[in-house]
Parts: structure tokens; sequence; C-alpha cells
């Protein structure tokens, strides 16, 4: 019950915390440096992650599903699943998860120490809400950092197929063939679909990562605390919300 | 290290942006424990006022709640007529708090901590906000520290820096938490000449919450006394210097009693 409570609570805390940053929309413009500075940091700096774990989930999957195809002669269709596996699910959730192990956990750290150490209430007293300058330029930033990073995911990760399909003597398909079974099977929805559930498992797991961080109450041991809590209801957050809105966009 | 003198012709009581605090029936409640039962007094515009007391006593639950930071369980806060837990409070009142361990952004430097508070208000161009930090740099003997990140200063500056960084604010109510504590003599003295010194020379309202006798003998125009939450004596200084009450002449001229500690007495 004492669990319920606080899984409430923290829902409660963090959807009032969008509603307050939605508020701050409008001083995006002003907040453009620190906007670029988050861009960057959720971005550029999770790209190499996202490449290397992308490439290697391709591969793999273009690996299992080569030796399992062949067996009943479907292996030309290894493109085409690949090809929709990252489009559609996949490139979506690895993206969403690195987004919660490495921006999430860094965000929760950074607001958690802010709040311990009483700069979080130092913004309050000088008047300027937390809300507008540690949550909505993050917030801002993910949507459009997001769509990218899944995008760049599902290349890296078709790919990653591609190569294995053409080098594993077992496999052995021709690249252009790889990519006219995924150009053939692939529809602009399959790919749309993806870009939506990256977008949504993102932004959720940025808010719940700032919630929990602005959240802290304690010392040093608290940050880690929150920390481990915020990246575990992020996974758990993805994973949840992957079935709905799979079902949802169906 | 003296302080440079303040580049400003002093403001008198009538162009004052002071403001007056009255603190009405606070209570405070945490789970069982009890913060602040009742307290009651009122801060005049343009007063230094020390409120002191042993750790633990309510002092610094008080002043949260003077920011709004804290919700009274019972009784108000108000700061010129505006009650202090209600929102926009803080954009009717400029309140500048000085926190104990300073509240410095750790990730900027000692100059952008100052040109926060104008920057995000939008209070001039980057030029002028340039001038008015830098004022305060100077008016704090911080100008060398500028381009330093507060993990890079001692204890003393960042307690300047904080103060520094109030100042920008303009503030019509200055508030200290413990400015003096984990200073040496000679800095304590030095910031509790800044506190003075800025209270003359702005003629902004202050209160001080402190351990620090020399401060509150040195500077108060009154002080306030609590202890277990409550306000035991409230008086100028030369009152509480002299008073008959067993527990603030222990709490003001405490002796070391080696065959009786105290330590053996105390409540767990």
């Amino acid at each position: 019950m004492k669990q319920l409570n606080t899984i409430l609570l923290g829902f409660g805390g963090a959807v009032q915390l969008l509603l307050q940053s939605c508020k701050y929309l409008g001083t995006l413009p002003r907040q453009r440096a620190r906007f670029i500075e988050q861009c960057y940091l959720i971005g550029y700096t999770t790209l190499p992650i996202v490449a290397i774990l992308s490439f290697f989930m391709g591969s793999v999957l273009a690996l299992q599903s080569g030796y399992s195809m062949q067996n009943f002669g479907a292996k030309q269709f290894i493109g085409s699943l690949v090809g929709l596996s990252f489009a559609r699910e996949l490139g979506p959730v690895i993206v969403a998860i690195l987004v919660a192990g490495r921006v999430g956990s860094a965000i929760t750290a950074e607001l958690a120490s802010m709040k311990v150490y009483q700069e979080v209430d130092a913004l309050v007293t000088m008047n300027i809400p937390p809300a507008r300058m540690l949550v909505m330029p993050r917030l801002a930033a993910i949507v459009v950092m997001m769509p990218i990073l899944a995008i760049i995911g599902d290349l890296v990760g078709w790919f990653g197929g591609a190569l294995v399909s053409k080098y594993v003597d077992a496999i052995a398909i021709d690249p252009e063939a790889y990519f006219s079974a995924l150009r053939r099977y692939m529809k602009f929805k399959d790919v749309a679909t993806g870009l939506v559930k990256a977008e949504i498992f993102g932004f959720v797991v940025v808010l719940i990562c700032c919630s929990i961080g602005l959240n802290t109450r304690g010392g040093p041991r608290e940050i880690g605390a929150s920390v481990t809590r915020a990246v575990v209801a992020s996974l758990i957050s993805i994973l949840v919300l992957d079935y709905f809105v799979t079902k949802a966009l169906m | 290290m003296p302080t440079c003198p303040i580049h400003r012709n002093p403001i008198t009581a009538a162009e004052s942006p002071a403001v007056g605090i009255a603190i009405e029936g606070l209570s405070k409640n945490f789970g069982p424990l009890q913060a602040l039962k009742n307290v009651s007094f009122a801060v005049e515009p343009g007063e230094i006022f020390v409120l002191m007391g042993p750790s633990g006593s309510g002092k610094s639950v008080l002043l949260k709640h003077i920011v709004g930071l804290e919700a009274a369980s019972a009784g108000r806060v108000l700061i010129d007529g505006h009650d202090a837990a209600t929102e926009g409070t803080l954009e009717k009142v400029r309140i500048a708090l000085v926190f104990q361990a300073g509240a410095l952004f750790n990730s900027i430097s000692v100059y952008d901590n100052l040109a926060l508070y104008p920057r995000e208000h939008q209070l001039g161009t980057e030029a002028e906000i340039k001038e008015k930090v830098m004022r305060a740099l100077q008016i704090l003997s911080l100008e060398n520290a500028a381009q330093k990140f507060p993990s890079e200063l001692s204890g003393g500056m960042k307690k300047r820096v904080a103060i520094a960084r109030a100042l920008v604010m303009e503030p019509q109510l200055m508030l200290y938490d413990e400015p003096t504590s984990e200073l040496d003599p000679v800095m304590s003295a030095t910031i509790s000449e800044i506190i003075a010194t800025l209270k003359d020379e702005y003629h902004v309202t202050t209160i001080v919450v402190s351990h620090d006798r020399e401060l509150a003998l040195g500077i108060a125009d009154r002080i306030g006394i609590l202890m277990g939450g409550e306000l035991v004596f409230l008086g100028p200084p030369s009152e509480v210097a002299t008073s008959k009450d067993p527990r603030i002449a222990d709490f003001f001229h405490p002796k070391i009693d080696l065959k009786k500690p105290r330590f053996k007495s105390l409540e767990t």
C-alpha cells in the first residue's frame, strides 16, 4: 500500500512538473543556449553508443534469424525482418533504454545534487522557477533529439544486419538483395510508428528523471538512491508504454 | 581582508525599499516533532534582527518560512503585508537568502552565479548586467574571483560570493543563515561588518540567523532567541547580555564544567 502511494505520488509529481514546464515553453527562445547545450548532451554525446549498440543488435538479429530462416528457405527475407524489427520495435526501445541509462541518470544525479546542496532552493528564492530553467530546456531537447537518435539507430542497425548477411558464409546475401527485401516490405508508417514511440519514450524518461531528481531529499546517499530509482522507473515505463503505444498505433 | 567602500550614495529612510515583516502565531510540525511553537514577532523596515538559539531550535526552519520554502502548520508570515506562503509574493518583494553553505551554482563561474538573477529576469543589457555584477564583486573585494568556480573558493570567499549574489538582486529583505559558521574569528568579524555596512548603505531589512554572540551583540538592533521552537527572548542586545533568565545566561555565557558535563544530561 505504501509503495502504491509512492508510485501515485511520483506520477502526480511528474504530471505537475510537466504542466509547470509547459507554461514556460514561450521562454525557449531566450533559453536557446541552455537548449543547445542539452541537445548536445542528450543527442551528440549519446550518438556513439547508440551507433555501437544498434550495429551489434542488427548484426545479431541478422545472424540469429539468418540461421533459422535458411532452414526453410526464407533467408531472402532477412532484410525485411531486420528492417521491420528495427523500425517498429528495437530501434526506439534500444535508444530509449540508452537514453534512460546514460542521459536520464545524469539528469537525475545533477538535479538531485542541486536539490540536496540547496541550489534549487536558491533558484526558488531568486524567483527563478526550476521548471523553467532546469526542466523545460531538457524536455524540448529530448523532443528534438530523440527522433534523430532513433533514425540513426535504425540506419546503423540495418547496416549491421546487411554486413553480417553478406560476410557470414551460412547466410551470404548480397546487400542489394537485403535492402531490396527491406524496402519491399517496409512502409513509411513502420518508420513513423517507431519515431512516435521513440519520442514518447524519450519524453517520459526525461520527465521521470527530472521529477525524481527535483524531489530528492537528504544527503549524498539519497542522490545515488534517486538515480537508481529514476533509471528503474524509466525502464519499467518504457516497456509498459511500449505495449500500450504499439497497440494504439496498430 | 578589508572590504572596499560602497560607491553609491546612502539611501535615506524615506526612499528606502526596506519592508517590514510580521510573524503571527507560526507553528511547524514535522511528524511528531514540533519545530516551531506559536512564534510571533515583528521586524521593522531597515532593522537588523538577529535570531539566535541552540542547534535544532527551529531558527533555519523559521527562515525557510519567511522565504516560502516551507509551509506553516499554523500561523503565517507577512512580508510587507503579503503572505509569504502565497504564490507571487517573491514577485512583489525582492528577498535574498544567503544560505549557510552558500548554495552557489557549482557548475558555473562566480560571475555567472551573480549574473544569473538579472539575466533570468531580463534586468538590462549584458553590459549593464556586467557593470552591476562587477560592482557587487568590488564591494566584497572579489574582483579576482569572477572567473573562478565555486569549488576553487575558500569557505570565507564562498560566503562573500553568496552575499554578493544576494546584493545583485537589490533586495528589500536580506536573510542570512549562519553567515559566520565555519569561519575563523577575523573572517567572522569581516562578514559581520559586511552585513552591517550593507544594511546602512542599502537600508534593507536584515534578518540574521546565527549562533555567533559577537555578531549578534555587535550589529543587531534587536535579538530574538528561540529555544525548543519557542521564542524565549525578544529585545535589544543590551538586555540580552544582562538577562537573568538562566537559559539565556547559559546560552550566552556557557561555562565549561568538567565535573558535571552537559552532554551526560542531554536527551537522546
